[in-house]
């Protein structure tokens, strides 16, 4: 009998050892393919198409995005999504980068915003997002992620963040933490951050937005974070609505002096 | 008289809102309008997902909550557990292996009679021949050949399938029957697949 | 009109290496969309790569190849301040070319 039971140690430990060579192999070829698609982002074409249209005269007033302020003064871009979401004293509000370039498409533009918050990915103007998105983010690319958490609004959604990315809810019970709250966890073989920590914040906050090999867009954080909700079987978070922007605050917090690594590339 | 003296305390509450922080109650109470007014209804996904069971409430935090609530949670779980109708455990292994390859079904972009799966790889590590699994729940590897098919064991599996929060009050691992995420010949299939010693779970 | 490439070439010892990153959708034709028509095959047939004026690659694509496609490769000689010009042709007739200085 103790044989026995020795023999079933021995294969149990055997299993246990070749299945983590295989995860391992998987996760390096999924590195190397990475690295070797590294150097031509498709971002970049976003990115080009979004300079483009941070200059173009758009909308019923015929304005160009040049005069936008993203929280370093008007019209400048590099650093600027680094430090963001942040608090604007002209709207009052914590904007994240999409929202506050809705600011800057209605104010100087006269875009109506709806047109994107109650748009559809990848067409009409939340097309046009994602290219402006591409474009500001590029100029952060390097930088360390600097979110200044001094305003009360700022702490107050970071509070609501927190609260939301532990809500469980819908018919299959997930939150956020159900796939983000452990270290070294994954769906299927995409390795899941756990944005509780620093280190975890940093890899997932710092490398969205991101171009998606699999199906070839280039996705928003909010595109990122709708994908999440569609996931966990919630109801459809509104576009830019206060979830996003709490979720983000809270993220971005955690990630705080981490490195910009965007526009990223995913799987 | 009473007028007088509610008008300079409501004054006063409307003045020191922005000076002190808000409390966890208040930000509680914020965080719940939040998750109703920051979604919307798309397809099948109705607005009322948002709104939560009190085992979903009291699991929503980065703390597990005390002993005796998880206890009393999975006590009332354990309730909603319906055993097989007609007393057979087992399907067919080869479907349930579909399902447990399947993770769709039950977002915006699904059709209501559509038929689910149950996701399983997402999470979990089954058949020696499937390297492409998740690692949020523990590997089932071998999972028939390991435990037996004793009927305590056959029973906390269907119970688990059916109800996981029934056996872990905060179990990531969905309600699979309880919520009608599978039907009771889908978990008999899935049954099959773990337990069947020829289903690849078990058969190398 | 079809979107700008993005293209970079470096001279190094004698080679320059050239890489090309295209905006192009490269549908197959064998795709559904969700109403379960099939979209039309659009993808590159023709690419020409030139050194000044001489031609210094010539490729062949087709529908296999993934939508905005990358591509990299070095030819002998070029230095810097020449022009190296990238060019593509599609199945619809559409094309695009841009020209780069070799840095």
């Amino acid at each position: 009998m103790r044989n026995a039971l020795k023999l079933v140690a021995v294969a149990v430990a055997a299993v246990v050892v070749a299945g983590t060579a295989t995860a391992q192999s998987t996760a390096d070829d999924i590195a190397k393919y990475r690295e070797m698609i590294a150097d031509g982002n498709p971002a970049e074409l976003y990115e080009m198409q979004g300079e483009e249209l941070w200059r173009t005269l758009r909308g019923p007033k015929k304005a160009t995005l040049e005069k936008c302020d993203l929280g370093m003064g008007p019209g400048v871009v590099k650093g600027a999504s680094a430090r963001m979401p942040r608090y604007f004293k002209d709207t009052g509000m914590v904007q994240d980068l999409e929202s506050r370039l809705l600011t800057c498409m209605e104010t100087l533009q006269g875009i109506d915003p709806k047109l994107v918050i109650d748009g559809k990915f990848n067409s009409g103007e939340r097309k046009t997002m994602d290219a402006l998105v591409a474009y500001v983010v590029t100029h952060s690319k390097g930088d360390a992620i600097k979110v200044d958490m001094s305003n009360p609004k700022m702490k107050e959604l970071y509070a609501l963040g927190e609260r939301a990315f532990y809500y469980r809810a819908g018919p299959m019970d997930f939150s956020c933490a159900t796939c983000h709250g452990e270290d070294d966890k994954r769906i299927r073989l995409q390795d899941l951050p756990n944005l509780t920590t620093h280190k975890g914040a940093a890899a997932g906050w710092g490398s969205w937005p991101a171009y998606r090999v699999s199906n070839s867009q280039f996705w928003t954080m909010q595109h990122r974070l709708n994908d999440c909700f569609r996931q966990q079987r919630t109801a459809e978070p509104i576009y830019a609505s206060e979830v996003t922007i709490a979720l983000s605050v809270y993220m971005a917090a955690k990630a705080n002096g981490g490195e910009v690594m965007t526009p990223g590339l995913k799987r | 008289m009473k007028m007088k003296l509610i008008v300079p305390l409501a004054l006063a509450a409307v003045f020191a809102v922005p000076v002190h922080a808000a409390s966890s109650d208040e930000l509680d109470m914020k965080a719940r309008e939040m998750m109703k007014d920051s979604f919307k209804e798309t397809g099948i996904a109705k607005k009322h997902r948002m709104l939560q069971l009190d085992f979903q409430e009291a699991c929503s935090q980065a703390k597990l909550p005390p002993t005796a609530v998880m206890k009393q949670i999975e006590a009332e779980q354990m309730k909603t557990i319906k055993w097989p109708s007609d007393g057979k455990y087992y399907g067919d292994w080869k479907e349930g292996e579909k399902i447990a390859i399947s993770g769709r079904g039950l977002t915006w972009r699904d059709k209501a009679d559509a038929e689910n799966g149950g996701g399983c790889y997402n999470c979990h590590q089954l058949s020696h021949n499937e390297i492409s699994y998740g690692t949020i729940g523990p590997s089932l590897l071998e999972y028939g050949k390991l435990r037996g098919n004793s009927d305590e064991m056959v029973k906390y599996t269907w119970g688990k399938l059916w109800n996981a929060k029934a056996y872990n009050a905060c179990s990531n691992m969905p309600r699979n029957g309880d919520a009608e995420i599978l039907t009771e010949q889908q978990i008999k299939h899935l049954m099959a697949y773990l337990f069947d010693p020829e289903s690849p779970v078990n058969k190398r | 009109m079809a979107n700008p490439m993005r293209i970079r070439a470096a001279a190094k010892e004698g080679v320059t290496e050239v890489r090309v990153l295209m905006s192009h959708v490269m549908e197959t034709g064998q795709r559904k969309d969700s109403s379960g028509a099939l979209i039309p095959a659009h993808f590159i047939t023709e690419l020409t790569a030139k050194h000044n004026d001489k031609v210094v690659l010539s490729a062949q694509f087709g529908a296999s190849v993934s939508t905005n496609p990358y591509l990299a490769f070095k030819f002998n000689g070029g230095a810097k301040g020449d022009k190296v010009t990238v060019s593509w042709v599609d199945n619809k007739g559409d094309s695009r070319s841009d020209e780069v200085q070799v840095s």
